[in-house]
């Protein structure tokens, strides 16, 4: 009955097309997006900016990176952590280097030197594949931490963390502690959202498509004259495009001070996986599904059993612990293909009901 | 499906639940003192005690004096697992919990030091980094809301280049010496390098860097390396379980324990008692006595543990990382005192704490009236200068009697090495963020 489409005819080729088909989804992103710009800017206080929407929103475009790459073009990396940190520490050296740089194009520009870096380990793809690819990225997660610790250059020779300078969009300030809530909360939005609609459109067109045949068998792709090396790569070099915005927005907006061993180590590369693995590979919507689990889940367990059951916070942090694996395991025995597919059944019944077959 | 709607449903009451949750009913005007504790992670063994004595502290102020000034201390805990991100959230969570607001914070964590404190200037909560953190907080007209008495990294270091020193029988001898520096590879254990760096230049030893990564359960390469170079003395700037490894690989490879010297985090009996026999001698840092015999720790056991209110063992009361909470919650009473001196009111809030804090003038008299007589040398802070410029002390590590006992005399640091790098370091902070600097006369 929510989702009937009868009625909904697509009389030309754009309507075909369209991003969103059915109206019902239309309304639904408009409404979404209404009260994302304009109702949340109004309320949102430095808590839910801070600890709530920001990690969600820069741990979303994360996701929509590395879904690429695992979920649509099937190269598994665990190189998450080391090419968000390529992301966070181009943004300081450019912001450093070039101070009256605007700072979207800083973080885009840091969006490109991860893509570079990416390509660089995405090259071994060609020959290793599955397990033994993870293995090659890993590597890459290891050697790049190691390198932006070493390397006194990369922060700027002071022996201590990077820290972002003040920068202003639109004369907003967005960086650094003086920033507002809502400024900063809208700045990332504002890629979330740019980021997603390019990506969903980019995995329905050709370029998805031939990383979709990548995906499903290569020899076949070859077959029928998909270029492995350069959509490979061109997959790797998306994908740590998205995955180097959200290390510069980590830096320059959530976090305003990071340490790559710290902020970057291996357990990031895990927490992103697991977010596209329990909201749903190959699905853009699942990134966004899998941060929020990831990310959203533990705050809301800590809130309910500190706040309102007077929990000692540590006794909460172990059950957290422990809740958050069984909670995973839950929805993966319910649902193997992640959120993404739970949202695809719950769309197939709303459908049907109330008169299901 | 009925399942999945369960899930869903739930799902969505917690949702819906959270807000409500976030509110606390209001009561008598308390102090909120958050305490950012890692009881969990990689770094939950020391982070243990070290909660325990800050929150017993407390507990005991209550009990004992009803508060300060009549006002109750309520330590709110925020489990941080060592991790920035946590932090952060315990940060936004906390700040304005109760009437009063969060009153202090003292993260625990060089990362989460480092974030919070432009955050803490904005919203005016004094960040009290007790000799961790940012060393170049010390110098408070850049940093004026962040303490890291009494005493900072960059003191310890040239202390130990003075022990040493003092060890090889005047500062001419350590010419031609060779000194490792074991390190934490983070910005917490790269700290001491630059000053030792410098005095390398001044005093003509060479230094050798041998960095250990998190967590450090693996270090035979670099004690292979101390083998291979035998350096004359090791500095260790380590945490958690990186310290009992190189303290027992130190043992294996029969290095002179008394000529290897902990930070202190470094020096407390987690990370000696694994190695046994063989770490006696270890010297370590410290701003504080190892004592557990003080009038404090007995007040402690008779008003909380004897009534089951302690927050730890009590055979653990008085440990390093115990009284090192211990002070640091001294410390937080102290200037709490001060600021309803200076403010002539008790309903403060952490902007008020901020003078107090600057107002700190521990003397011994105070220390001995605190039941605390010789536990830590006297700290004078002054609005210039956050880290009251204070002495550290040798303790070594006795396997027999499982101890520390003190194998030097306060050392006074080389101030005028430390405080002309301080100086620089937070001169070019200011310059990165636009700070104008306070001015202090």
């Amino acid at each position: 009955m929510f989702y009937r489409e009868s009625g909904q005819f697509k009389s030309s080729y754009a309507k075909d097309q369209a991003i969103f088909p059915i109206r019902q989804d239309q309304i639904a992103i408009v409404l979404i997006l209404a009260v994302a710009f304009l109702v949340v800017p109004w309320f949102v206080n430095d808590y839910w900016s801070k600890s709530v929407l920001q990690p969600f929103l820069v741990f979303s475009i994360a996701a929509i990176g590395l879904n690429i790459l695992v979920g649509y073009c099937g190269q598994i990396s665990l190189g998450t952590g080391g090419f968000m940190a390529v992301g966070a520490y181009a943004s300081y050296k450019i912001m450093t280097s070039f101070p009256d740089m605007p700072i979207v194009l800083v973080i885009i520009l840091s969006g490109f030197c991860a893509a570079g870096v990416g390509i660089l380990f995405g090259l071994p793809s060609l020959r290793i594949k599955g397990f033994y690819l993870a293995v090659a990225t890993l590597a890459s997660q290891f050697f790049l931490i190691w390198m932006f610790n070493k390397v006194p250059w990369f922060h700027n020779y002071t022996m201590s963390q990077i820290t972002v300078p003040p920068r202003e969009f639109l004369g907003v300030t967005v960086t650094s502690s003086s920033a507002g809530p809502a400024a900063q909360y809208l700045f990332c939005l504002g890629f979330v959202v740019v980021g997603a609609w390019l990506a969903k459109n980019l995995v329905r067109g050709r370029t998805g498509r031939s990383w979709m045949a990548i995906r499903d068998m290569d020899i076949a792709a070859e077959l029928i004259g998909i270029r492995p090396l350069q959509t490979k790569l061109l997959a790797f070099a998306i994908s740590s495009f998205y995955i180097g915005i959200s290390g510069a927005l980590i830096f320059c907006v959530y976090l305003g001070t990071v340490e790559a061993s710290e902020a970057f180590d291996i357990n990031q590369s895990f927490l992103v996986l697991f977010m596209i693995i329990i909201g749903g590979l190959g699905s853009i919507l699942g990134s966004f599904l899998g941060a929020g689990f990831m990310i959203l889940m533990p705050i809301v367990l800590k809130n309910i059993m500190v706040g309102s059951f007077g929990m000692a916070a540590v006794t909460a942090k172990h059950i957290e612990i422990s809740l958050m694996g069984v909670l995973i395991v839950f929805f993966l025995i319910v649902e193997p293909h992640g959120f993404a597919r739970l949202w695809q059944i719950l769309k197939e019944k709303l459908r049907l009901w109330p008169f299901p077959y | 499906m009925n399942l999945k709607k369960l899930a869903l449903g739930a799902l969505a009451a917690a949702v819906v639940a959270t807000p409500m949750a976030l509110s606390t009913p209001a009561s008598a005007y308390e102090y909120t003192i958050p305490g950012l504790v890692y009881r969990t992670g990689p770094y939950a063994p020391n982070g243990i005690p070290f909660a325990n004595g800050y929150a017993d502290y407390f507990k005991l102020l209550n009990e004992r004096d009803g508060g300060i000034g009549g006002v109750k201390l309520n330590v709110v805990e925020c489990e941080t697992g060592y991790n920035t991100k946590v932090g952060v959230e315990c940060y936004e969570n906390l700040k304005n919990e109760g009437d009063s607001g969060a009153m202090v914070f003292s993260p625990l964590s060089t990362g989460i030091t480092y974030a919070l404190i432009p955050k803490a200037t904005e919203d005016e909560i004094p960040i009290f980094s007790m000799g961790y953190g940012r060393t170049s907080a010390a110098d408070g007209t850049v940093f004026p809301w962040v303490f890291n008495f009494p005493t900072t990294y960059w003191s310890q270091a040239t202390a130990f280049v003075k022990y040493v020193g003092a060890q090889e029988g005047g500062m001419e001898n350590l010419k031609g010496k060779k000194i490792a520096l074991v390190y934490h590879n983070s910005a917490y254990g790269k700290e001491p390098i630059k000053t030792l760096e410098v005095l390398a230049a001044d005093l003509g030893f060479e230094l050798m860097l041998l960095p250990v990564d998190h967590p450090g359960q693996e270090q035979k390469a670099t004690w292979l390396q101390v083998r291979r170079a035998k350096p004359d003395w090791i500095f260790m700037w380590g945490w958690g379980v990186m310290n009992q490894v190189a303290i027992k690989e130190a043992a294996s490879i029969k290095y002179p324990m008394d000529h290897f010297i902990g930070v202190w985090w470094s020096g407390s009996e987690n990370d000696v008692l694994p190695a046994g026999d063989g770490a006696n001698g270890y010297l370590a840092g410290t701003f504080h006595s190892p004592s557990n015999s003080l009038p404090v720790h007995d007040q402690i056991r008779d008003m909380l543990y004897a009534n089951g209110n302690g927050a730890g063992e009590v055979d653990r009361v008085g440990e390093v990382l115990y009284n090192r909470g211990m002070l640091n919650a001294m410390f937080i009473a102290e200037g709490i005192k001060n600021a309803q001196a200076i403010h002539g009111t008790t309903e403060l809030r952490g902007k008020h704490l901020r003078d107090g804090l600057e107002a700190m003038d521990i003397t011994e008299a105070r220390l001995a009236e605190l039941g605390m007589g010789g536990f830590t040398p006297e700290v004078k802070v002054t609005c210039a200068d956050h880290e009251g410029g204070g002495p550290v002390r040798i303790q070594q590590w006795n396997a027999a009697d499982q101890k520390w006992e003190w194998a030097s005399d306060w050392i006074t640091p080389m101030s005028d090495v430390v405080r002309e790098l301080v100086m620089a370091d937070s001169a070019a902070y200011a310059a990165e963020n636009n700070i104008t600097p306070v001015d202090c006369n």
